[in-house]
């Protein structure tokens, strides 16, 4: 097999709010189709690694990359430069991301947050739009609640609409930050097997979990952050299974 | 207007008036009080939000300044306001008072003055909406001003619509102090009637229209409420 078109790019990344050093010097590629977990304790940067990729965070220092588009790149001292408006509304095109807390636009019924930015932001067709989303929502399980408001929906109904949102842009890579961590367990199961199904589909995902044992059959490669460093990397059944490092097996066996 | 009512006379004497003329100079007066609400709405809402943005702007001067507006507008009186507005073109420039300068000094000054009230009030809304809406916004691609008018802006107004409410309900009572300027609302009228009668009937009459009007706006302030109560977040 040829080698993989990469997705997504980030090279010696550094971030600090203040004098807390967050992010101290991740790089990751992902490949297409490629499902990367990030797994670490609280506190120890994945959402901010996350916000960084999806350009809520400005990163102090290193490279982000989205195939082609490279979206910023130290310049002579050291310091991260981001490309203009035009660079930084392309990546968006590029990247999806579903948060913790769906964060869905509660004024809009379902079909219409899944509908407005294809519409608004990409200026397509409202017909293809819409008969797109509805083939969404079918796969979400939710055809039914196109014309609800978020309001009416249990969390695990919010979160997959939030996930055909991300999807109905087309993204080329989805990021998840920790999307079941506030469900009910029955209502995560729900949300897991979607994520599952996408990742059969070959969709390109970053995904940051607490669920290990779902990280370890639907992710490829699994990263251990710990304290703003990446500890521990490898492919995913081995670094659950035969983590090397003192601080992963720590990790890993205060969630047996 | 009134004329079916021509036999009818209240009062005895030379203070005696039919009951047309009063009602119908009274409820000239409420169509100028209606007049004044309506202008000092449409002026004030759209620019309550650009003083509430730039209250909020990153731009320190541009902030100060809208908070000196704000500070300003609301800790002097709107009677003090409508006079110096209407006669600083005299006193400054030399100008003619014109008896139209007259309604557009009485708009402007109830224009700045709601708008500063209005401004803090979608501020407070405005910083109400969660950071996640901005960032979901943001990471779909929407420009900083649709992220604002299409997901912000709608929300915010569900959330203020029961201060603004207030606000509305106020400037209702407020159109009286258009007096100051002689312009012919509805407490101006009523006082003039009552002097040329001698005679309570046309204050108890302004009290009820005014009551009347308000009953008015509330029902379509709880209309609009109800509209808006398809969700709630
Ligand atoms: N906006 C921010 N301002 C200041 N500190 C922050 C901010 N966001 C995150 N942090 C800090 O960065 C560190 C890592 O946070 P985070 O990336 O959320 O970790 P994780 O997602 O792994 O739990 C924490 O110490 C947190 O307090
Ligand atoms: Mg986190």
């Amino acid at each position: 097999m040829s080698e993989k078109k990469e997705i997504l790019r980030i090279d010696h990344i550094k971030k600090a709010f203040g004098d807390n050093q967050v992010l101290k010097d991740i790089s990751l590629t992902v490949s297409h189709g490629e499902v990367v977990a990030i797994i670490g304790p609280s506190g120890s940067g994945k959402s901010t690694l996350l916000r960084c990729a999806t350009l809520l965070e400005t990163m102090d220092s290193g490279t982000l990359a989205y195939g082609d588009l490279v979206v910023a790149q130290d310049d002579a001292s050291g310091k991260a430069v981001y490309g203009d408006k035009q660079v930084l509304k392309e990546a968006r095109m590029r990247f999806g991301l579903v948060f913790q807390q769906f964060n869905l636009f509660p004024h809009y019924t379902v079909l219409k947050n899944i509908m407005d930015a294809p519409l608004l932001v990409q200026k397509r067709d409202e017909k293809e739009v819409e008969q797109e989303a509805r083939e969404l929502l079918e796969k979400m399980g939710l055809s039914d609640k196109a014309d609800m408001v978020p309001c009416d929906l249990s969390g695990g109904q919010q979160q997959r609409v939030a996930i055909a949102r991300a999807l109905a842009m087309n993204p080329e890579i989805l990021f998840f930050d920790e999307p079941t961590s506030a469900l009910d367990p029955e209502l995560t199961k729900e949300v897991l097997r979607v994520i599952r199904q996408l990742a059969e589909e070959h969709m390109t995902m970053v995904i940051v979990t607490h669920e290990m044992r779902f990280a370890r059959d639907v992710a490829d490669h699994i990263i251990f952050m710990d304290g703003g460093v990446i500890v521990e990397e490898g492919p995913a059944q081995q670094l659950i299974d035969n983590p090397q490092h003192a601080r992963t097996k720590a990790f890993l066996a205060q969630d047996e | 207007m009134f004329s079916f009512l021509d036999g009818i006379i209240i009062g005895s004497g030379v203070h005696a008036m039919p009951l047309s003329t009063i009602l119908s100079t009274m409820f000239g007066g409420l169509g100028m009080a209606g007049l004044i609400f309506i202008v000092a709405l449409a002026g004030s809402l759209p620019l309550g939000v650009l003083v509430a943005l730039c209250r909020m702007s990153k731009n320190r001067v541009l902030s100060f300044l809208a908070k000196i507006y704000i500070s300003f507008l609301r800790g002097t009186p709107l009677i003090l306001q409508l006079m110096f507005i209407y006669f600083a073109p005299y006193y400054i420039f030399g100008l003619k008072l014109s008896l139209t300068w007259r309604m557009g000094a009485c708009f402007i000054g109830f224009i700045l003055n709601y708008a500063a009230y209005f401004a803090e009030i979608y501020r407070a809304g405005i910083q109400s909406i969660p950071l996640g809406q901005y960032e979901a916004a943001s990471v779909l691609g929407y420009s900083r001003s649709q992220t604002f008018t299409k997901i912000v802006f709608p929300q915010v107004i569900k959330r203020i619509a029961p201060a603004m409410g207030n606000e509305v309900i106020t400037l209702i009572k407020d159109t009286s102090l258009a007096f100051v300027l002689s312009i012919a609302e509805m407490f101006t009228m009523a006082e003039t009637l009552a002097a040329a009668m001698v005679s309570m009937v046309p204050y108890v009459l302004a009290a009820a229209l005014y009551w009347f009007f308000t009953l008015l706006v509330e029902f379509a302030l709880g209309k609009f409420e109800k509209k808006l109560s398809y969700y709630h977040d």
